[in-house]
């Protein structure tokens, strides 16, 4: 798998490569700043790129607002998004266009090499990988909501991992259930959320995401 | 129809006008001159002793009186007088020996010495300005009522209106008609005239440039005094976090990777234990730092500027928030700075005290000022104290000439406004 790597810090960038070449993913480019980010996006059509928000020279969203470009020219390229702060406003320009393949994660999570490099390969293969903090501000303005309320705690535990872009494999897992239980309260959570249901993974994910954000 | 119109709005409006003058004429005449005597009064008899206890009253009187006057100025004739009285010291005693620093700050100030040579003026050109503009309403008007036979009243002598002396009806006529003409020329005289009156006593009352320059002074050492000490004390704050927070965790971190060393032959399982500790740390670390980042300066205000921050910061509520935003460039950094935290504060105390459940953010920038207003429903009695975060945001703008508003009457709403003088770029 082909990845470009945009992260102005020798340090971080240095370490992502040999991570992802540690697991087996062949690194087409590692840039240093916006421009260049956006030649070797629109160049190599890398299979994901791992981008940082903030480069230079502007130090400002460059990375950010290069990612979404190359989205526009290429629809559903398959982008993750890492920075030190998430922020709700970002995750919701970047999910707009509805298309899946997007990863937003804190750059701690790349601690986990595991579950860092799970993100990489779902958001590739144009799934969903939200950050956990995300997923909790979303969920803590919409707690009075009345459907919300509803769910169960087992429900909203399954509802929050789902948010993240987990599959229910992964979510059954990581709860210890199995993953028709997981199926089972999915269905449930749906229903009482009068989401239409959906045997895709993917568009679960966004439906659910598109929800959390309306509030 | 319509000149008609025109002309009978015009005349209504000149009455308004002369009526308004009629009023404030035996504000000018009676309130200058019993001020004046007062105010002299008192003054000479502080060399008896008596006069230091009344002088801060009847100059307290005259300041009221002098108030009146440039509201006025600012509603009827859009004249700004500005007021420049020094403001008394916060530590001031009580008592006599309060009331003798009180009179002596007065007198002092130069504002005390200019409001008496304004009571001077007032009551002689100033109500004779007032007179005129109400004459000129009231001499076309006693015309009509010759012509339509107040004449008879007069006896055989001639009446003189004007330059028509008045015998019979005839002559009454044309005084009559002299009196419609003034009347039809009024509205363009009482207007200027009323405002006249208002620019000869801003002429008296407002302060010189070199006074204003001298209380520009005083203003930028005092928010420069400001500005230096919070940011004194915030690099304190940072710190403290630092020193407590971070620096601490990667202190334990260290140790805990030294053990991991010694262990990792002699006892695996301590050794992994240990890791996952150490990593735990480092995450905690992170998300420490990454508060303290936000502190000091938002991410996101640095990224994308205070439009999208204040929308961020928003997002983060856990209340109904409404941003509208209308900033076609940026501001200075530290401008778009203290006006983040200044809509932060704002809104944390919508949060936390007054129990609101919508709050409504407006930013725009308009004639060279930022203008930013946060409104709650909460249950209002917000006040700009010592000690509270307000008084912070106070201090926080004045440094840029800021200003901040708090309206907040009992059962709410709460409206915060800010204005800050800046250039967009």
């Amino acid at each position: 798998m082909r990845v470009v790597l945009a992260e102005d810090l020798f340090l971080l960038r240095d370490g992502l490569v040999r991570m992802l070449e540690a697991y087996d993913f062949e690194i087409a480019a590692a840039v240093e700043t916006g421009p260049e980010l956006t030649r070797a996006l629109a160049e190599l059509e890398p299979d994901v790129a791992v981008v940082d928000v903030r480069l230079p020279p502007s130090h400002t969203d460059e990375g950010l607002q290069c990612a979404l470009a190359a989205r526009r020219a290429r629809p559903g390229l398959p982008v993750l998004v890492l920075s030190q702060h998430v922020e709700q406003l970002y995750a919701r320009e970047l999910l707009a266009d509805g298309n899946g393949g997007i990863g937003y994660l804190l750059k701690d999570r790349v601690f986990d090499a595991d579950q860092f490099i799970d993100a990489v390969r779902r958001v590739a293969a144009g799934g969903t990988a939200m950050d956990p903090q995300v997923i909790s501000q979303l969920l803590s303005r919409r707690s009075q909501d009345s459907p919300m309320a509803g769910l169960t705690p087992r429900e909203r535990e399954v509802m929050e991992l789902m948010a993240q872009g987990r599959s229910n494999g992964a979510i059954a897992s990581q709860m210890v259930v199995t993953e028709r239980a997981v199926a089972k309260h999915t269905s449930n959570i749906f229903g009482k959320l009068g989401l239409p249901p959906s045997d895709d993974d993917n568009r679960r994910v966004l439906a659910v995401l598109a929800y959390l954000d309306r509030g | 129809m319509t000149a008609t119109r025109a002309i009978r709005g015009r005349l209504r409006a000149s009455l308004l006008d002369a009526w308004r003058a009629f009023g404030l004429s035996f504000v000018s005449l009676a309130g200058s001159v019993t001020l004046f005597v007062l105010s002299l009064l008192s003054i000479t008899l502080i060399l008896l002793g008596v006069g230091l206890v009344t002088t801060p009253t009847v100059l307290a009187a005259v300041r009221e009186h002098a108030e009146l006057r440039r509201r006025l100025a600012a509603a009827w004739s859009d004249v700004r007088i500005p007021a420049a009285y020094r403001p008394f010291p916060p530590d001031l005693r009580t008592g006599f020996t309060g009331q003798v620093e009180r009179t002596t700050l007065l007198l002092k100030d130069p504002a005390t010495w200019r409001d008496l040579r304004w009571l001077l003026v007032d009551m002689t050109a100033g109500y004779a300005l007032l007179a005129l503009t109400f004459a000129l309403v009231v001499f076309p008007v006693e015309g009509l009522a010759v012509a339509a036979g107040l004449w008879r009243a007069f006896g055989d002598d001639p009446y003189w209106y004007g330059f028509v002396p008045v015998t019979g009806q005839a002559s009454a006529l044309a005084a009559g008609a002299l009196g419609a003409v003034l009347l039809l020329l009024a509205p363009r005289t009482t207007r200027p005239l009323l405002r006249l009156h208002f620019v000869l006593a801003r002429a008296v009352l407002a302060p010189t440039h070199e006074e204003e320059l001298a209380r520009r002074i005083d203003r930028l050492t005092e928010t420069r005094y400001e500005a230096v000490d919070t940011a004194a004390s915030e690099l304190r704050r940072i710190e403290r976090d630092l020193h407590d927070g971070a620096q601490a965790r990667l202190v334990a971190m260290g140790m805990n990777l030294g053990t991991i060393e010694a262990l990792v032959e002699k006892d695996p399982a301590q050794a992994k234990k240990l890791l996952a500790m150490a990593r735990e740390s480092s995450a905690e670390a992170l998300t420490e730092l990454r508060d303290l980042v936000r502190g000091i300066h938002p991410p996101v205000l640095a990224e994308r500027g205070l439009g999208d921050a204040v929308k961020a910061l928003a997002l983060r509520l856990p209340l109904a928030t409404e941003v509208s935003v209308e900033l076609p460039g940026r501001a200075e950094a530290p401008v778009e700075s203290a006006a983040y935290f200044a809509v932060s504060e704002a809104l944390t105390n919508a949060v936390k005290h007054a129990g609101a459940d919508r709050v409504w953010v407006d930013m725009h920038h308009a004639d060279g000022m930022l203008r930013v207003s946060v409104t709650d429903n909460g249950k209002g009695g917000a006040v700009v104290g010592a000690g509270s975060g307000l008084s912070g945001i106070e201090r926080r703008l004045g440094t840029f000439d800021g200003v901040l508003a708090v309206s907040s009457p009992a059962g709410g709403p709460t409206m915060v406004t800010m204005e800050i003088p800046c250039a967009l770029s």
